[in-house]
Parts: structure tokens; C-alpha cells; sequence
């Protein structure tokens, strides 16, 4: 099948390529660019763990063709460290251990990213609801809701990492 | 899970749309959100061989509202419907509705036209548009019709809109003084699909229903227009008992299939709530509670 050209620019970064239309916007970040962070977990869009920033939104990037991605401006966790320190979200997860096997955490990671521009403010239950579409089979959850309120007490006291 | 080799299209506008659609013909397939066709190409359950996608028609996006009907264009998100005022404004169920669709990634893509257009009884739109009465404009290589939701809804996954036509509007009176909407959803866990579902909308007039409007999801090959349940509150005041009464008409209207959500009669009896639990609200509402 005839490959397409694409051009995005995936953490700042411009990228040009040529894809299959069927290629998954996932498969692209992993397999073309080595962006080996976003995880595939249930490639049905269920886990969340594929989760990407895309044009502002999260989105689960197994249900996401790259073509679709053409023109966009695509963030994924490995842009989320700035000038070698952790986004204060990466913080919080080692300081509140919101994670044990770190399957789903990249995906908890850019949802969480989003969520706080979204919400800067948010209720333990509000953070439960953003997080309603990322799954996570060790943690039980709660630390990773007191993760993200790390992040967002440090955001609110030091302001957001410059990108 | 990588779905089948096809052609993809980008068309800028809906002219540009309609007339690869009618080119391309029974070969080709809308793509919009993406979140239900993308995962049935990955189990070739569809195998489309070409894709028509819409994204990236701007015209399609619009909400707007124009002599008390709202149009929304087929291409708005769930996330968009939410954050629209005008919708909050005058038709605050559809809103509430996207709201327990899926979950926040889904609902930044999924479409309010993909969701009407699919064809699955376990979409929510679709009863939500039977109960408010909607209507859809389908746009063809021959022009535009527009087609009542009632009118439809055919049979599993079958629709009144032809291989060549596009959804391109959906239509929906504003909620006039006086009327109350709710739509009551049974699932398994956040992100699920129904079990069960019903919306109903109730308009008051002195103290007696003077319109109502029942329809139900996940209960049958399509959503199901509880027709005779609705029938039964007009003129009447509504009271528990004659709730229990229109509940029982909704669930003779019912014919769900057994599956993983749970067996028939289980799927019926909760319609059946939900059915109740929708009127309660919307009579509340209506009373203006
Ligand atoms: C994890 C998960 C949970 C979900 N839970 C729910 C839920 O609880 N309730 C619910 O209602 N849905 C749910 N969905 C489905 C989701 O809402 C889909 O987005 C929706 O069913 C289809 O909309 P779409 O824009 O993604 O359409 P697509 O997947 O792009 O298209 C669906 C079908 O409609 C056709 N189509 C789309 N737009 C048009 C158009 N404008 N004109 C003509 N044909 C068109 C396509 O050709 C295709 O056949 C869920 C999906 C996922 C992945
Ligand atoms: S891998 Fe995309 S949602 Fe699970
Ligand atoms: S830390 Fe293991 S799945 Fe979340």
C-alpha cells in the first residue's frame, strides 16, 4: 500500500515520514521514532496506557492512526522531563510510590499532565474521574491519586515547568 | 492488533467528502472519531478499502442554535458537547449523556455523529435522540434529506442512510419551560457500556403530562422507542404508581440478547429501573426541581 507523508512535531521536535494509512500513531512513536515510553497495553482502548498529548487532548494512541497525527503538535512522556528535572508529575510518583511494575505509568503520566492544565485545582475524586480511562493492575490507585496531588500542590506553589 | 491495507482520504470540506463518498461507493467507510470503527478494523470485523476521514472539516465541528433547534455538527466530541453552553443551555441531557460515554482519552475523539451513525444499541446518542425527538441531515451525491430519528434506526448495525450519504447535522429541539429530561444509565464499571439505559423526556401542563418521550438502550437489536410507555403518562398525573405502570410497558418493548453484561430477564428488569429511575428525574425536573 502506497505510504503516506506525514509532518508533526512530536516534543518539540519537527518530524517528517512515511507511513502505511493503517499504521497505528503507537506503532509510529515506538517503532519509527524509538519512542519506546508509550506503552501497549490492551490495544483495544481500554488501559490508557498509550496515552499521548495530542493538539491539547489526551488521546489512547492504539486508536489513533499516525495519518490522522499529520499536522499536530504530539507530546508523549518522553518530553515531559525539562532540562533534566523531573516534571513535578514524575516527582510525585517516586515520592508517593504511584507505582510498583510502572507498566501503566506513562500513560497515568500524560493523562495526568493534561488533567492538571485542565483542572489545576482538583478534589481526590475529580483526579479519580480524570484518571477514569488508565488502568493500573498493582497500585490499587490511591497512591497515584496522592501523586498527582503532589504535582499539582508543587504547580501551584512553583508554577508549571517551563516545556 | 494492525487493521487492513486501505486508501486514505483527508477531505477539507463536505462537498469534497460527499464526492469521494459517491465515487469510492460501498467500498469506502466515514471515518470520524475512530473509536469504534479503528477497534473493528483491528479485528477485521470491518475491512473498509478506503477511508473517508472527516477530521478535518471544521464546518462539521459547529454547534450552534437557531430558531429553538440546536444543530450540532456530526463531527462535535463527546468532550466538545460537554464544554458547549450553548447545549448546557438548551438541551443540558446531551451533555450530561457524553458525560457517561466512555472516558476522558475516548470522548476527546469520539463523535456525536459516529455515535448516531455506527448503528450499536449499546451506543447512548441514539435513544437520548429517540426521546428528544431529533432529527439527522444526511447529505448524498443527490443533495441533502433530513430523516427523524424514529425513522432510523432499522435493525443491528442498519441504518436509513445509504452508502453514499454522510451525516452531517443533527438537529434537536431545545427543551421548552416546563419540560424535564433525564437519561439514567446502569454499567458495570466507569467506561463501560450499558447494561441497560433510558432516557425520558416529560413536558408538564397544569399539573398533567402533556408530552412524554421514553427510549431505551442496550435492550434491543437497536435503541428501542418505548412508544406505549410514554403514551400511558400523557394526560395523566404522574404519580408512583403509573411510573410502575410505564416501566412495565417498557420492558415489554425490550429484547436484549445475554452476554457478559448479564442475562435477559436481568437486562430487562434494569431498563425497567432505569426506565423509573429517568421519569422520577425528569418529572422533578419538568416541576422545575
Ligand atoms: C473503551 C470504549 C468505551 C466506549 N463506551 C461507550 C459508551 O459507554 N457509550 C457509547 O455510546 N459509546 C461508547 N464507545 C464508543 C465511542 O463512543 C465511539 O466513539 C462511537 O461509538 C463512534 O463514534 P466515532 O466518532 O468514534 O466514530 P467512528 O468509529 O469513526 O465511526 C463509527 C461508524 O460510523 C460511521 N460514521 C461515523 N461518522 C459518520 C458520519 N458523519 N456520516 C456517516 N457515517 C459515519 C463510520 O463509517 C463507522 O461505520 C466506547 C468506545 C470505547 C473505545
Ligand atoms: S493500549 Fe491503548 S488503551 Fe490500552
Ligand atoms: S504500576 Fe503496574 S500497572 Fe500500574
Amino acid at each position: 500500500m502506497a505510504k503516506q507523508k506525514i509532518a508533526l512535531s512530536v516534543n518539540g521536535k519537527k518530524i517528517e515520514a512515511s507511513v502505511e494509512p493503517r499504521t497505528l500513531l503507537v506503532h509510529f512513536l515506538r517503532e519509527e521514532l524509538n519512542l519506546t515510553g508509550t506503552h501497549i497495553g490492551c490495544e483495544t482502548s481500554h488501559c490508557g496506557a498509550c496515552t499521548v498529548d495530542l493538539n491539547g487532548m489526551s488521546v489512547k494512541s492504539c486508536t489513533v492512526l499516525a495519518v490522522q497525527a499529520d499536522g499536530g503538535d504530539l507530546k508523549t512522556v518522553e518530553g515531559l522531563a525539562a532540562g533534566g528535572k523531573l516534571h513535578p508529575l514524575q516527582e510525585g510518583f517516586m515520592q508517593e510510590h504511584g507505582l510498583q511494575c510502572g507498566f501503566c505509568t506513562p500513560g497515568m503520566l500524560m493523562r495526568g499532565y493534561r488533567m492538571l492544565q485542565e483542572n489545576p485545582n482538583p478534589s481526590d475524586e475529580d483526579i479519580r474521574w480524570g484518571l477514569s480511562g488508565n488502568l493500573c493492575r498493582c497500585t490499587g490507585y490511591q497512591n497515584i491519586v496522592k501523586s498527582v496531588q503532589y504535582a499539582a500542590d508543587k504547580i501551584r506553589k512553583e508554577g508549571a515547568p517551563k516545556p | 492488533m494492525i487493521p487492513g491495507n486501505f486508501d486514505y482520504h483527508r477531505p477539507g470540506s463536505v462537498d469534497e467528502a460527499a464526492a469521494l463518498l459517491g465515487r469510492l461507493g460501498e467500498d469506502a467507510k466515514v471515518l470520524a472519531g475512530g473509536h469504534s470503527l479503528l477497534p473493528m478494523m483491528k479485528l477485521r470485523l470491518a475491512e473498509p478499502k478506503s477511508l473517508i476521514d472527516l477530521g478535518a472539516i471544521a464546518e462539521l465541528r459547529v454547534i450552534r442554535e437557531k430558531d429553538g433547534v440546536l444543530q450540532i455538527g456530526a463531527m462535535a466530541t463527546e468532550a466538545a458537547l460537554i464544554a458547549s453552553d450553548l447545549i448546557r443551555r438548551h438541551c443540558p441531557l446531551i451533555a450530561e449523556a457524553a458525560a457517561l460515554i466512555a472516558d476522558p482519552q475516548v470522548r476527546n475523539r469520539g463523535t456525536i455523529g459516529g455515535d448516531i451513525a455506527h448503528g450499536d444499541p449499546g451506543n447512548d446518542h441514539p435513544a437520548i435522540m429517540l426521546a428528544l425527538g431529533a432529527s439527522f441531515v444526511l447529505r448524498g451525491g443527490k443533495g441533502e434529506r433530513v430523516v427523524a430519528a424514529g425513522d432510523f434506526y432499522r435493525a443491528l448495525f442498519e441504518t436509513a442512510m445509504k452508502a453514499d450519504e454522510l451525516l452531517v447535522e443533527i438537529r434537536v429541539p431545545a427543551l421548552r419551560p416546563g419540560t424535564g429530561a433525564s437519561y439514567q444509565k446502569l454499567k458495570r464499571k466507569v467506561g463501560d457500556f450499558a447494561i441497560a439505559g433510558a432516557a425520558a423526556v416529560i413536558g408538564i401542563k397544569d399539573g398533567r403530562c402533556g408530552h412524554a418521550a421514553i427510549a431505551l438502550t442496550n435492550v434491543g437489536p437497536t435503541a428501542v422507542n418505548a412508544e406505549a410507555a410514554a403514551a400511558l403518562l400523557v394526560g395523566k398525573a404522574i404519580d408512583e404508581a403509573l411510573i410502575g405502570e410505564a416501566a412495565k410497558l417498557a420492558m415489554s418493548a425490550c429484547a436484549p440478547t445475554a452476554d457478559l453484561r448479564g442475562p435477559v430477564e436481568y437486562k430487562t428488569r434494569m431498563a425497567g429501573e432505569m426506565t423509573r429511575r429517568a421519569i422520577r428525574e425528569a418529572l422533578k425536573r419538568a416541576k422545575g426541581g
